[in-house]
């Protein structure tokens, strides 16, 4: 049986503990052996995102050390993840166990989907659901198919949240927009970002979404800043706290 | 100087006008998925487009040669400038050399980048831009706020009173058929007194020595077969091999630029007009030094369709003015700072890296992941103010010791709700300024994963309390 | 060095690996490319009309309103319309001012964006008709419907020196509010009979 690694990044270790819990219950139930490293902390994105090669090293280092020896890294963030992904050569190529770690390291519904072949969803949720495809899940690790593309239609975690009893995954205008997190960019550019923050969450309201959920909690940190700055009638939950009372098989 | 958040948040006050301005846009980015959904094979057609553009960029000097030769045995007459200098003095000279006082210009956003009109005009020639959107432009004074789309900034109310203005239109008129109509009269006056058109070059084909020239509207051709005089004025970058690899950019630049199949006139000129002149100036002016470098040469392969613009989230929320270069949004955020570095070096930073416009970009630039790139540059170069780098340092200081990593945030998590809301949410807060912090709950994951949290209820999110809009922490 | 030599040494120096010309994708190829032609020039704002004969085309030109209504007509098409200015005898491409309708040959429409190729060189220092005519009247061989660009420049043979273009619809701009409006500087109107 394969060993994974939860990694669950540092935001969400510190403001949405609740949202570590879900993931770690999701994948309980799939009976596999999981383990969470102490010495995790952050991949370094932020400091990536900023330019600051440098700053980022020793934190792309450390993760490969901590992570390095798990048959598959599971992480409820596809920002995260594509960090590894997509941006970790730049500091690890040619270290050993890279190429392993790259490989292996799964987005949490990516998991669910691709590596442990979950296809039924057994639970229920009888809300009005807006899913919000943050960009780097969408677009990096291409969880699903972006509007722009002009290929077949697929969603990794609309597929899931589908098969929920009573859930309706309300329509959107524009089904995969930028909600204007960004990482640095939500404070370099504070503006913007609202004002996208707040046409998203518009976007979700019309369609009659009573919840928004995604898989990036940073994306969902900024929208539910915005929810309840402006007090508005929404709530705001991660995958994984939907998904973590549903049998998967 | 300001950079581009300091000018997008001017952009963004008017709420009613930003939102009119992002919804013009995405309406152009609607048209164009309809129109690439409607070609099977369009994916693949980018995939070959990006080849295209990497062979060429590969053998640029050699196809360079093949066109000048094909071209001047078409009996065109070329020139190089190595920068918008030298440029714009070829240009004058060639002018000047023949009386010529009146010039008409269609778009090209390479005498944008070089400023060849207040130069023109500072030696005493009257250049006018024929096409409507730079038109517009040109009479209010301004650079165009997009490349495909020069006037999208401005409302039929704005032009309107332009034109009553500039062309004497009835005061009040806005109707856009009835202002299109006008302008029409008075460009249709201007073209007929021209003794010389100017174009920008879309394609020229080493293999044939020609150039095509595409518009909607037909000023180029209105241009360049009234007057004996055409030059036209092209980025080195903007050669193709064959006269066949024409079949695979015309089906792709106009479905990207406007969500049309084809533009209304896509002229191909393989020598002068009889009895005429064909010039074809060939611009380095700094894109040499863009090839050198690894990282950032595929933004040459850029035909200049806007699809990057219309679709950025950004873009459509803070104007092409933001930007303050003559190409904005995405692929001008990465050719800004490479002329540039110090006057440009924000525009990496006003993207949220959504990757939307890598995935719309006809010739697969992968635009997100450039700009991601040139951030570190900038850092490198100490564009980036150094405080912001010190605050990184001490944040990957943190992060990577756990220890202290485990008690800043217990800290943060103790101090910050004692805190009065005032201090809190201060002048330093940028994120505050518009939204709440996220919760500061009372043990973090790995303090609850310790006390070996309860096994989950199944059937408990039933009675979730969706009334409520605030999150309790655990 | 001059500046040809030095932006050539500079792009050599400069160059990337090389890096080998791809394989072109098959293009889509349509059940009926005539009505896709038909359809599509619709679309970007022409008239489709379909006649049988040279003969029919007459007669259904005739019929147009703005046929009726022209003053001024050229005609390069023989057997189509009556010419009523003689392009021959103008001197300069000013004189085609005026014009209120021009029926041109095309040599072949393209399927999946309603262009037509029409190839400009006979025309010589009076190509401008393309684009000053009020009206415009383009006229096809049925026979003659490629499905995309990609077939459209298989065919196509520059003329070396020479002019051609491709003309999809009326001239048209949406630079005011992206308001679709037809008649910018070009034909106010594009009808295309497909003949045969």
């Amino acid at each position: 049986m394969p060993k994974i690694g939860l990694f669950i990044p540092c935001y969400i270790d510190q403001f949405y503990p609740q949202v570590g819990l879900a993931t770690l219950r999701v994948l309980r139930q799939l009976g596999i052996d999981i383990d969470f490293p102490e010495e995790q902390t952050c991949c370094g994105q932020p400091m990536a995102n900023s330019g600051c090669a440098d700053e980022t090293q020793p934190l792309a280092e450390k993760f490969l050390r901590v992570f390095g020896k798990y048959d598959h890294v599971v992480a409820p963030s596809g920002s995260c993840v594509s960090m590894v992904r997509n941006h970790y050569a730049q500091w690890l190529d040619g270290k050993p166990g890279f190429d392993h770690l790259r490989s292996n390291t799964f987005e949490l519904c990516e998991y669910l989907v691709d590596v442990a072949g979950v296809t039924k969803v057994d639970g229920d949720f009888p809300f009005k659901v807006g899913l919000h495809m943050s960009c780097h899940g969408l677009r990096e690790l291409r969880l699903g198919r972006s509007s722009e593309k002009m290929v077949p239609a697929f969603n990794k975690v609309g597929q899931l949240l589908a098969q929920l009893k009573g859930i309706e995954l309300v329509e959107l205008n524009r089904p995969d927009e930028c909600c204007g997190f960004g990482g640095t960019f939500a404070v370099n550019e504070e503006a913007v970002s609202c004002l996208m923050g707040r046409d998203r969450i518009a976007d979700h309201l019309m369609g009659g979404a009573e919840v928004i959920t995604g898989f990036d909690v940073s994306c969902l940190m900024h929208l539910e800043g915005i929810i309840r700055r402006e007090k508005t009638q929404l709530r705001v939950m991660h995958v994984a706290e939907i998904l973590e009372t549903a049998g998967l098989s | 100087m300001t950079g581009h958040s300091e000018k997008a948040a001017l952009f963004v006050v008017d709420d009613e006008r930003v939102h009119w301005h992002d919804q013009s846009l995405w309406f152009v980015r609607l048209k164009r998925d309809k129109q690439a959904a409607s070609i099977p094979e369009w994916e693949m057609l980018r995939d070959t487009a990006a080849a295209i553009k990497t062979h060429t960029l590969s053998r640029l000097a050699d196809y360079l040669e093949e066109f000048e030769r094909n071209a001047v045995a078409n009996g065109i007459q070329v020139y190089w400038a190595r920068d918008g200098a030298e440029h714009n003095a070829i240009v004058h000279k060639i002018l000047l050399d023949r009386g010529v006082t009146r010039l008409v210009k269609s778009k090209s956003m390479l005498t944008e980048e070089c400023h060849l009109n207040p130069y023109l005009e500072a030696r005493g020639i009257e250049v006018t831009d024929t096409d409507l959107g730079e038109r517009i432009v040109q009479l209010r004074h301004e650079p165009p706020s997009h490349i495909v789309l020069p006037a999208i900034h401005l409302k039929k109310e704005d032009i309107g009173e332009l034109f009553h203005e500039k062309l004497g239109t009835k005061q009040g008129a806005s109707d856009a058929k009835y202002l299109t109509e006008a302008a029409r009269g008075h460009l249709r006056e201007k073209f007929m007194a021209t003794q010389a058109g100017l174009t920008g070059v879309n394609f020229a084909i080493a293999e044939t020595g020609g150039i095509v020239v595409c518009t909607n509207e037909g000023n180029a051709d209105m241009g360049t077969s009234l007057p004996p005089i055409h030059i036209a004025c092209m980025g080195v970058e903007k050669i193709l091999p064959r006269a066949e690899d024409l079949g695979i950019f015309q089906r792709l630049l106009a479905r990207s630029a406007t969500g049309q199949p084809v533009t209304t006139y896509s002229s191909h000129f393989h020598g002068p007009i009889p009895g005429g002149e064909l010039h074809v100036v060939i611009v380095d002016n700094g894109r040499s030094a863009i090839l050198a470098q690894e990282t950032f040469r595929r933004s040459l392969s850029c035909i200049r369709c806007g699809a990057c613009m219309n679709t950025c989230p950004v873009f459509r929320r803070s104007g092409g003015y933001s930007y303050g270069y003559t190409v904005p949004g995405p692929i001008g955020s990465l050719l800004g700072p490479q002329r540039d570095m110090r006057k440009y070096g924000s525009l990496p930073f006003a993207s949220s890296l959504c990757g939307s416009c890598t995935d719309v970009c006809p010739v697969k630039i992968d635009l997100h992941h450039e700009l991601y790139a040139f951030r570190q540059v900038l850092v490198r170069k100490k564009v980036v103010p150094l405080y912001k780098r010190f605050g990184m340092a001490i944040i990957s200081f943190v992060l990577a010791r756990p220890w202290l990593y485990r008690l800043a945030g217990k800290l943060m998590r103790w101090i910050v709700p004692r805190l009065p809301r005032t201090v809190v949410y201060g002048p330093w807060n940028a994120w505050g300024i518009h939204r709440e912090l996220p919760p500061m709950p009372r043990e973090s994951f790995r303090e609850l994963l310790k006390r070996e949290p309860p096994p989950s209820v199944p059937g408990s999110v039933r009675n979730l309390e969706l009334a409520g809009v605030k999150k309790e922490p655990l | 060095m001059n500046s040809r030599d030095t932006i050539l040494a500079s792009l050599r120096r400069a160059s990337p690996p090389s890096s080998p010309r791809p394989e072109y994708p098959a293009a889509i190829a349509y059940a009926n490319p005539e009505a896709q032609f038909a359809e599509t020039f619709t679309f970007v704002g022409g008239t489709f009309v379909r006649v049988t004969s040279l003969i029919a085309l007459d007669a259904e030109l005739r019929k147009l309103e703005l046929y009726a209504k022209a003053r001024k007509i050229v005609s390069l098409v023989p057997g189509a319309g009556e010419s009523t200015v003689d392009l021959s005898a103008m001197k300069q491409p000013h004189e085609l001012e005026g014009v209120d309708l021009a029926i041109l040959p095309g040599e072949f429409g393209v399927a999946e964006n309603g262009a037509v190729w029409v190839p400009g060189s006979s025309l010589g220092p009076r190509r401008a008709i393309f684009v000053i005519a009020e009206h415009l009247v383009l006229v096809v061989p049925a026979s003659q419907i490629v499905h995309t660009m990609q077939h459209a420049y298989d065919r196509i043979r520059f003329e070396r020196p020479g002019f051609g273009l491709f003309i999809s619809g009326p001239s048209k701009t949406a630079d005011i509010e992206q308001s679709l409006v037809i008649g910018a500087h070009g034909a106010r109107s594009c009808t295309l009979f497909l003949v045969g």
